[in-house]
């Protein structure tokens, strides 16, 4: 810039302001296309249909009569689904819980993968292949498989080498363990057959996140962890304080992945049919919004506008600690 | 193909604006659900399309051609239905989509259905026609013949109009292996005392003697439907049905303390077992008897096991009541509000509730009986003449639960407290107190 004045911060600011006043119209135009665009399809896609919902779940609809027809309720809905339907609601917050810490669990287990895996062992890439095989296959897939190969009580292969006799893994609804809520009716408490859902879920996301990781390892500096172990640092203190902090960018991913696949869980559940003790608020949504009573629109979208709630709290977290990230 | 559109740009319009913001509503919150409400349309994943192209002597003076929307998804049932459209003469491009997709998305297909659409008498075809999403179609049932009263009934909306064709229905009854009953010298139980004592020689014999399926929470909906009938009789259980009876009412609480007698007869675990292991459970002899609907046989392809498959009426409980109620859905066939081309698809409706066209479909697809009385019986198996008289001889013909009340209610509320009473029947009271608090949140018709 050829403009040099006395100040060197007000010789910057108006280089940039100069930069800025030197894109043509064209560029702007491009440039407003190129943001307008996305944010436009954003906004009609994403932003417009939730705010419907939110406009619906205090209405009464049945998705059949004419717009005209749909009826204001207040807060009624939401007063049934928290006072009546609470033993489904609650039921399936709790099972949405539950697969935030287990599918957490699963990312730790597939981050072990991929640092065993990246130790070059013998025949790595067949375990490989191996542990990445169910990540090709839709959850929906996942679930017919398990459903029909693995825990169905009088074929499954599960049930064959069960000690104890065989044991209903799809319809069981009766609680592993349970714990009373004050001022909640039903007692919260991880179902039987949910928790089998749950291993079938890990054998899937536990491959996934280890593609993920053995990418990040395979950019870590090597040379990062000769130095530690000249340093003199062990397998666990080297991993610990070198390898695990460099693959800070791919912690966030998977932080988002992991909270992202327990919030939307649904199709493994819609395969093996939905049952009893399985319900996660993706099915409580699509079961009174589709289905063939599919007649209860204000009531299936407060059951969305709950899971919304869930999704916005965390992306505020994520949004904010990622932008305070990008400023150090 | 001539597509008259008098007034149906408007109303299709209206539909899809409708539509789309309910897609767009649930696409925000849930991924899963786009996917499944896009299934519903013309596109949906398992659809094909069949043109059944008419005799070309009637082309030029027939009524045009038509299209019928059909959840006929099995290969047989598909072949079937197109010989008995052929049978119809009128022609007709058929839409075939996935039987569970089409059901699930029925609400969103009928919108913007094809002129023609099958689907189920009763209240599940009433909560469509109160809603005015449905042709009537009064001046087809006055050219009908064959079609008793009660068929006419179970066609008609609250407002006294046909708004439905039958086409065939299929009782639900207990089935049984006609050898092993033979080889073990059991009689067939009329009586409650009867069939529970049935049950214990068969446990003494090392059988299990009622197949249990509830996969779907819908099998156990007919034993509840049948121990409503026995127990407390029709006109109990379509009040039940109609939302007019507390479900904590001694009646219900007696339906389900008849039911726990003989739990210990079930096979284990029934909310884990789909209808098909039921079944196939019945074909090995592991188990005796299996209350289901006829379309069991469905499930066999050894003759020599379709012919050792036999039904008896569910037994009496309640003398009162005797044997007089029998559940045997009706499936049949409904004309869109505003069709494109309504001459045809009336022509089409009227096809399809006289007797050649059932007779051309049971001719492919011989597990249903017809509802049309002139149908030819003669080439009925065993079976079907047995599923025609026992139907014939009912007094009162029920649906099923959930086509004799509001399907979310069935679905959502009734249906979970069945899976929950057989996960664990000691909590009835606890159970049926959360159906009747919910029931209360529903405007039944």
């Amino acid at each position: 810039m050829e403009a040099t004045a006395a100040s060197p911060s007000r010789s910057d600011l108006k280089a940039r302001r100069r930069r800025s006043s030197t894109l043509t119209g064209r560029d702007r135009m491009w440039l407003w296309l190129m943001v307008g665009i996305p944010a436009f399809l954003h906004i009609a896609l994403v932003w417009v249909p939730a705010g419907l919902t939110v406009a619906l779940s205090f209405s009464e609809w049945d998705n059949l009569a004419p717009l005209s027809d749909i009826s204001a309720t207040g807060f009624r809905n939401y007063w049934i689904i928290f006072t009546i339907f609470e033993s489904d609601l609650f039921g399936a917050l709790f099972n949405n819980f539950v697969l935030i810490i287990w599918l957490t669990v699963c990312s730790a287990v597939g981050m072990l993968f991929a640092y065993l895996l990246d130790k070059n062992v013998r025949g790595s890439s067949i375990y490989q292949s191996i542990y990445y095989f169910p990540v090709v296959l839709s959850l929906a897939v996942v679930g017919f498989i398990w459903k029909s190969t693995m825990f169905s009580r009088d074929r499954g292969l599960l049930n064959e080498i069960w000690p104890g006799g065989p044991v209903d893994f799809v319809g069981d609804g009766s609680k592993l363990f349970s714990f009373d809520i004050p001022f909640l009716d039903p007692a919260l408490g991880l179902s039987k057959n949910f928790a089998a859902l749950l291993v079938a879920m890990a054998w899937r996301h536990i491959g996934y996140i280890m593609v993920m990781y053995l990418a990040g390892l395979k950019a870590v500096d090597p040379s990062l962890r000769e130095a530690a172990q000249i340093d003199g640092c062990n397998e666990w203190q080297s991993f610990r304080r070198v390898v695990f902090p460099s693959l800070r960018p791919i912690n966030v991913i998977v932080v988002v992945i992991t909270v992202i696949e327990a919030l939307r869980a649904y199709d493994i559940i819609a395969a093996l049919n939905e049952p009893r003790g399985t319900d996660v608020m993706g099915t409580l949504v699509t079961k009174s919004l589709l289905g063939e009573g599919g007649g209860r629109v204000g009531f299936g979208s407060a059951y969305g506008v709950v899971l919304l709630l869930l999704c916005l709290g965390f992306i505020i977290w994520y949004v904010t600690n990622h932008y305070r990230e990008s400023d150090i | 193909m001539t597509k008259p559109t008098e007034s149906s740009p408007k109303r299709r319009g209206a539909g899809l604006n409708r539509r789309d913001f309910m897609i767009g509503g649930t696409a925000a919150l849930g991924g899963a659900a786009l996917l499944a409400s896009c299934g519903d349309d013309d596109d949906a994943a398992p659809a094909a399309t069949t043109t059944t192209a008419a005799p070309t002597t009637t082309a030029d003076t027939g009524p045009g051609s038509t299209t019928l929307g059909s959840n006929y998804s099995g290969e047989k049932n598909r072949e079937a239905l197109a010989a008995a459209v052929a049978a119809t003469g009128v022609e007709t491009m058929i839409n075939t989509i996935d039987h569970n997709t089409y059901q699930e998305n029925f609400n969103t297909y009928i919108q913007q259905p094809d002129d023609v659409v099958s689907w189920f008498a009763g209240y599940r075809m009433r909560a469509f026609a109160s809603k005015g999403v449905l042709g009537d179609v009064s001046d087809v049932w006055s050219g009908l013949n064959g079609m008793s009263d009660g068929f006419r009934s179970a066609s008609s909306g609250l407002d006294g109009k046909q708004y439905f064709v039958p086409f065939y229905f299929y009782p639900w009854a207990v089935h049984y292996r006609k050898s092993l009953f033979a080889d073990n010298g059991y009689s067939i139980p009329t009586t409650w005392d009867e069939f529970k004592a049935l049950c214990d020689t068969m446990q003494a014999d090392g059988i299990t003697p009622l197949s249990a399926a509830n996969d779907g929470r819908w099998p156990q909906m007919g034993m509840f439907d049948m121990l409503n009938l026995r127990v407390n009789g029709y006109d109990y259980h379509v009040s039940l049905m109609g939302g007019n009876e507390s479900w904590e009412s001694a009646e219900v609480k007696n339906i389900f303390s008849t039911w726990s007698e003989i739990l210990p007869y079930y096979q284990p675990a029934a909310n884990g077992r789909t209808w098909e292991d039921g079944a196939g459970a019945l074909r090995e002899k592991e188990t005796g008897m299996y209350l289901i609907g006829t379309f069991l046989t469905s499930q066999y392809t050894e003759q020599e096991v379709l012919d050792d498959i036999d039904f008896f009426l569910f037994p009496e409980v309640n003398p009162e009541h005797g044997q007089d109620a029998i559940e045997a859905p009706i499936d049949g066939f409904m004309m869109a509000a505003s069709p494109d081309n309504e001459t045809a698809a009336k022509a089409l409706l009227g096809g399809m509730g006289s007797a050649p066209a059932i007779d051309a479909y049971i001719a492919v697809d011989p597990s249903v009986v017809a509802a049309n009385s002139n149908a030819d019986t003669s080439g009925y198996n065993a079976l079907q003449q047995r599923s025609a008289e026992a139907v014939g001889s009912a007094k009162y013909i029920a649906q099923f639960l959930d086509r004799d009340t509001d399907p979310d209610f069935a679905a959502n509320v009734a249906g979970v407290g069945i899976a929950d009473f057989l996960g664990s029947p000691d909590s009835i009271d606890t159970i049926l107190a959360d159906i009747e608090a919910k029931k209360q949140t529903y405007d039944f018709e």
